[in-house]
């Protein structure tokens, strides 16, 4: 069911301002890929053109192709709401909609997509993300009760639940667990190696042991230089990155001589 | 073994952790001093006017507070205190006239208020009589008012979503400027001016007939700018990262802005109506030009000239008789409480409609 990202000559603007240069990568499926780097490097911005939310900045716009299962992604005659049902994403800090209860949350995707669902499958559906999500147990009783008022780390499995919900294919998460205690960041990780038979995943992060800990396949990037563009320095297993990475510039950000 | 040279009393000792402080009844003593000041003056004649005098015994409390101040506290919570004095001084001359109107109006309209009045026209009611009521005046204004909120509100929020949600994504930004330009501008119009475009491009076109609805598009004009620019602010307070969860999720933009974006400022947006409401809901001028007077009760807001409660306390101030005064102050309360209510049914509506979420 999952899919694979095929991105060649990939570059993201901010509106004249050149952000991420000539990026190539495959992001495999059912595996989760980490981009890791220091800040600034890019890795959140290429993470977004994988699902057109980079279009929502404003100024935002690529040059290159991004193909999921090889129909590129930003066709002329591709609808970037239909893109972002098959490409969910989980943000950093999260975000449950305020005005809905924990059910309504969850289903909320499926809800508002158009097509109309009886309660029942709702009620299903509900069921079925929270306990992929780990957080069944913990909300069964108060599923009626604002999405607000969890902890940090629950709030971000709703958030995770609600993600799959939709049953997207790909699954982006820009930095889930840097916002949460070490516990909660346990949690999180854990549930990124269950779901990853059913999803293909892409996460970035700044803690490269989160990357090490987590992924199979691991892209760093970097800047060329101060005021540079970012780029993709590498790519591999994260078994290799992490052991005998190929570029130096890999290397010394793993060992933490910069970063 | 050395002479080693003190100087014990040159030194400056740390400052204490406790140092003195003036007692808590300490605003007393300035306002005592105040008072006395104020007698002795006024007794002697030297100044005998309440503003003066008023003047006068802040001036000596000010001046008092601070010097007491400086000599136990020091500097620092010296200029604390007169900073305290000041911005209480500055409270008390917002509110104080506030809560007069409130009182006045209440103490000069409880003589002619009663549910006969409110519940009474000005048919055959001649200016002496102590008969007659405001209700051609209540109708008038639910319904001008009522209509004005059904034109206005929709305007507002759709182009408030089109100046927050839309604009900042497009490549030319000559056109949301230009819109909010003309908000702006809105916003100052002179409620004459509005009444005046109303009457020569509504009423005169439509060979001179008056009526309610005319009134509502004048009310109409001066409403939009306020709702808007609320509306606008209210959406920008919605954090992008419910926009961006939304999007995420597949949902298209305009169902983000309707069933996300539009719930969670709803608060926010019903207060901007308030405050439109609380701008046309006492206008004159525009009204005496569009709906004119009546004095009998006119159901049909699209029909001949109709009352309003502002246009009724006009006509019956203008009659100078003590009657007549009485009513209009009356009508005062009368439109105090009607505002209320629309305040009211304004919270419930955004309470009905808002997600169940408690």
């Amino acid at each position: 069911m999952s899919k694979q990202f095929d991105v060649s000559g990939l570059n993201v603007y901010y509106g004249n301002h050149l952000a991420v240069k000539d990026v190539a990568l495959t992001v495999r499926p059912n595996q989760v890929t980490a981009f890791i780097g220091p800040s600034g490097c890019g890795k959140s911005t290429v993470l977004r053109t994988l699902n057109r939310m980079i279009e929502v900045i404003p100024g935002g716009r690529v040059e290159g192709k991004v193909e999921l299962d090889g129909i590129d992604i930003y066709g002329s005659d591709v609808d970037p709401t239909a893109v972002r049902r098959s490409v969910g994403m989980v943000f950093q800090k999260p975000n449950p909609f305020p005005t809905m209860s924990i059910y309504d949350n969850v289903v909320a995707g499926l809800k508002l997509e158009g097509k109309r669902r009886s309660k029942s499958e709702l009620d299903e559906v509900a069921e079925r993300s929270l306990k992929r999500a780990n957080l069944w147990d913990e909300v069964k009783d108060r599923l009626k009760k604002p999405g607000a008022g969890l902890s940090g780390g629950q709030q971000q499995r709703l958030v995770i639940a609600r993600a799959i919900a939709v049953e997207p294919e790909v699954l982006l998460m820009d930095e889930p667990a840097s916002a949460l205690d070490p516990i909660s960041t346990g949690a999180i990780e854990n549930l990124i190696r269950e779901i990853v038979e059913d999803f293909t995943i892409v996460i970035v992060t700044h803690n490269m042991q989160q990357a090490a800990r987590v992924s199979d396949y691991t892209a760093f990037f970097n800047l060329a230089g101060q005021g540079q563009p970012g780029q993709l320095v590498e790519m591999d297993t994260t078994e290799k990155m992490f052991e005998a990475p190929d570029e130096k510039a890999t290397e010394d950000y793993i060992a933490g001589r910069f970063g | 073994m050395s002479a080693t040279a003190t100087a014990p009393d040159a030194v400056d000792a740390a400052p204490s952790l406790n140092a003195r402080r003036l007692p808590l009844w300490w605003p007393l003593v300035g306002l005592l001093l105040a008072i006395v000041v104020d007698i002795i003056v006024k007794t002697t004649g030297v100044i005998t006017g309440t503003l003066s005098l008023i003047i006068l015994a802040l001036t000596i409390f000010i001046v008092a507070s601070t010097g007491w101040s400086m000599a136990v506290e020091g500097r620092r919570h010296a200029v604390d205190r007169t900073s305290t004095i000041v911005l209480w001084s500055a409270f008390l001359v917002a509110f104080v006239p506030l809560v007069s109107i409130l009182a006045t109006v209440v103490v000069r309209g409880w003589n002619a208020f009663s549910v006969a009045f409110l519940t009474s026209t000005m048919r055959n009611v001649l200016p002496t009589d102590t008969t007659g009521g405001v209700l051609a005046g209540i109708v008038g204004t639910i319904e001008q008012v009522g209509m004005a909120v059904i034109i206005a509100v929709p305007i507002a929020v759709l182009t408030a979503i089109y100046l927050v949600e839309y604009a900042p994504s497009f490549k030319s930004q000559r056109m949301p400027k230009i819109v909010s330009f003309f908000v702006d501008v809105m916003t100052g119009v002179p409620s004459i001016v509005a009444g005046l475009f109303v009457y020569t491009f509504f009423v005169l076109a439509l060979g001179g007939q008056r009526s309610g609805f005319a009134g509502s598009l004048a009310l109409t004009i001066l409403m939009i700018p306020v709702v808007t620019r609320a509306t606008e602010e209210m959406l920008r307070v919605v954090p992008n990262t419910l926009r961006e969860g939304s999007l995420a999720l597949g949902i298209p933009r305009w169902k983000t802005i309707v069933r996300i974006v539009l719930p969670t400022a709803a608060g926010g947006i019903t207060t901007g109506v308030m405050l439109g409401i609380a701008r046309v809901a006492g206008e004159t001028a525009p009204l005496l030009l569009t709906t004119f007077l009546a004095q009998d009760v006119n159901w049909n807001l699209f029909s001949g000239p109709q009352a309003s409660i502002p246009t009724f306390i006009w006509d019956q101030f203008g009659s100078y008789t003590t009657a007549s005064v009485d009513r209009a102050w009356a009508g005062a309360l009368t439109l105090i409480l009607v505002v209320a209510i629309f305040y009211t049914a304004a919270r419930v509506i955004a309470w009905l409609t808002a997600p169940r979420t408690r």
